[in-house]
């Protein structure tokens, strides 16, 4: 039992340690990678513009539900018209960095994951480093930087969409004043503590989620068992690491 | 004749378990040489060592000159611009069209214009017989066809050491003979060296100059095509006449026949 307890323990050790190794090549390889900046964009697009979808309409779902119950519990006092600013601060601090980081680790995470994997197991990245072509400059640095670019846009527009469910759940379906609604939000939420701390957060998010899918696709073994492990590893990890994250960010930008 | 590739003793192990026990061999320059075997004898491990993809635990290795296990990235990756490597199925990057795969290692490596690399991937692709296949992604290829592409795009950059590992396997008796008689004529008309690493021993021995025995993790046999179809030696007959009975034994060690099936309890 302890001794279970203790190989997992230095394990996990062992795998951070390889983790923060590669973190650090991936990083000195990085200059390649906006030196051709092609390969960037084009993980840009695979992992921000086709994560679009699902981002925006869960924006605008969880924006709605905001809504909803924000007026539910603001009407017992009688002040609905602070609804926006519930909607907005709720989702540009909170719900936006952290949804859309859990998102994106789910829809664009687990593919990088799986892609590197594949490449690994059909031997493609071998074939590059056998051609004097480092496989961490050509193939892993674009969709790291990829992933950390794409991640604060998303947030961004995830916290958009939901403000804009809140207004249509307030303001046109249940009938909340559409200028108190707009300006109470305006009045309260801050540019520099509201809006730059929850960019920060997810840039933060975007580096953890992009950096645990890359490193869980090249440390698999290559075979189909090791990259659905590999696939469900990055998932898994990536989402606690945003929730514990967030945690110790938030405690740190908003004492009071 | 000059030695391209040079291996005196070398020896290897994955952790505790010896894979090969003091290997010597030699490459001269424009020669086609194969290393065969059965599965498991340190074929592919023997190739990655002198890719450089793996360290010896002792002995000397030297490609073009150099001391492989003693060089640094930089300077591995110098090596490898001088050789190129096929592998066993083909390795085609997945994102890439034919054409990308084979202009690939010319767009990292040169600064050439397009309109040249155009010109050289339709020749590269020519020789191996797919020019029509340019626009054609690596899903969409038979295996054969695979192995064809991923050849011209070893051969992308004139390399001056080939080496390919298991190139006949799984492939049907045409492409067979197509893919051996490319790696046989591309040696030829490079000027290249070239390393075919195979168990498929009639195929080879149609076309390489001098054919290497591993077993064990040693070169148990060597010699030209028709010293080893002559050979005497009861290993060599075993593998080239592919007999069932012989020094290679058939079954994998256990316990007594009997034994097993009568369920005999050991104390």
């Amino acid at each position: 039992m302890f001794r279970l307890v203790g190989a997992r323990t230095i394990n996990t050790q062992w795998r951070l340690g390889v983790m923060a190794r590669f973190f650090g090549l991936l990083l000195w390889h990085s200059g390649s990678s906006f030196r051709r900046l092609r390969l960037t964009l084009r993980e840009i697009y695979f992992s921000g513009v086709l994560s679009l979808t699902i981002i925006l309409i869960s924006g605008l779902f969880v924006g709605m539900v905001l809504g909803l119950q924000g007026y539910e519990t603001l009407q017992r006092y009688g002040s609905e018209e602070v609804l926006g600013t519930l909607v907005a601060l709720s989702l540009v601090r909170e719900l936006g960095p952290v949804l859309a980081g859990l998102l994106f680790a789910s829809r664009a995470g687990s593919a990088v994951t799986a892609e590197i994997g594949l490449m690994k197991a059909t031997e493609q990245l071998a074939a590059m480093d056998m051609m004097a072509v480092d496989p961490v400059a050509r193939v892993v640095a674009p969709r790291f930087w990829g992933g950390v670019i794409s991640m604060p846009i998303l947030a961004l527009l995830f916290s958009a969409m939901g403000v804009f469910g809140g207004y249509l759940v307030g303001v046109v379906m249940i009938g909340i004043d559409s200028g108190s609604f707009w300006s109470q939000m305006q009045a309260s939420v801050d540019f520099r503590n509201d809006i730059v701390n929850g960019v920060i957060k997810s840039v933060v998010f975007g580096v953890a989620v992009s950096l645990v899918a890359v490193f869980e696709g090249f440390d698999t073994d290559g075979t189909a068992e090791g990259v659905s492990r590999a696939t469900t590893r990055t998932v898994v990890t990536s989402s606690l690491a945003i929730l514990g994250l967030d945690f110790i960010l938030t405690s740190f930008m908003f004492r009071g | 004749m000059s030695s391209l590739v040079s291996l005196r003793d070398v020896r290897f192990s994955y952790g505790n378990r010896d894979v090969l026990h003091g290997v010597t061999l030699n490459v001269p320059r424009g020669k086609l040489v194969a290393i065969m075997g059965g599965s498991g004898c340190g074929k592919t491990t023997l190739m990655r060592l002198i890719g450089g993809q793996l360290r010896p635990r002792a002995g000397q290795l030297t490609v073009c000159g150099a001391e492989v296990p003693s060089l640094d990235r930089e300077g591995l990756y110098d090596l490898r611009r001088r050789m190129s490597m096929l592998f066993q199925f083909g390795a085609l990057f997945t994102d890439l069209s034919v054409f990308d795969n084979v202009a690939f290692p010319m767009r990292e490596h040169t600064n050439m214009p397009e309109p040249i690399i155009r010109d050289l991937v339709l020749m590269k692709l020519h020789a191996v017989g797919l020019r029509g296949a340019e626009n054609l992604l690596p899903s969409e290829l038979s295996g054969g066809m695979a192995r064809r592409v991923a050849l011209a795009r070893a051969i992308a950059l004139d390399p001056e050491l080939m080496m390919y590992d298991e190139p006949f396997a799984g492939l049907d008796p045409i492409s067979l003979g197509v893919i051996g008689q490319l790696i046989r004529k591309l040696n030829d008309a490079l000027g290249a060296s070239s390393i075919v690493v195979t168990h498929d021993v009639q195929e080879s021995l149609q076309i390489v100059d001098y054919v290497y025995f591993l077993s064990d993790g040693k070169v148990v046999a060597e010699g030209t095509p028709d010293e080893i179809r002559t050979s005497e030696d009861p290993w060599v007959h075993q593998f080239v006449w592919g007999e069932a009975d012989g020094p290679v034994p058939f079954r994998y060690p256990a316990v007594p026949y009997e034994e097993a099936l009568l369920g005999v309890q050991r104390a």
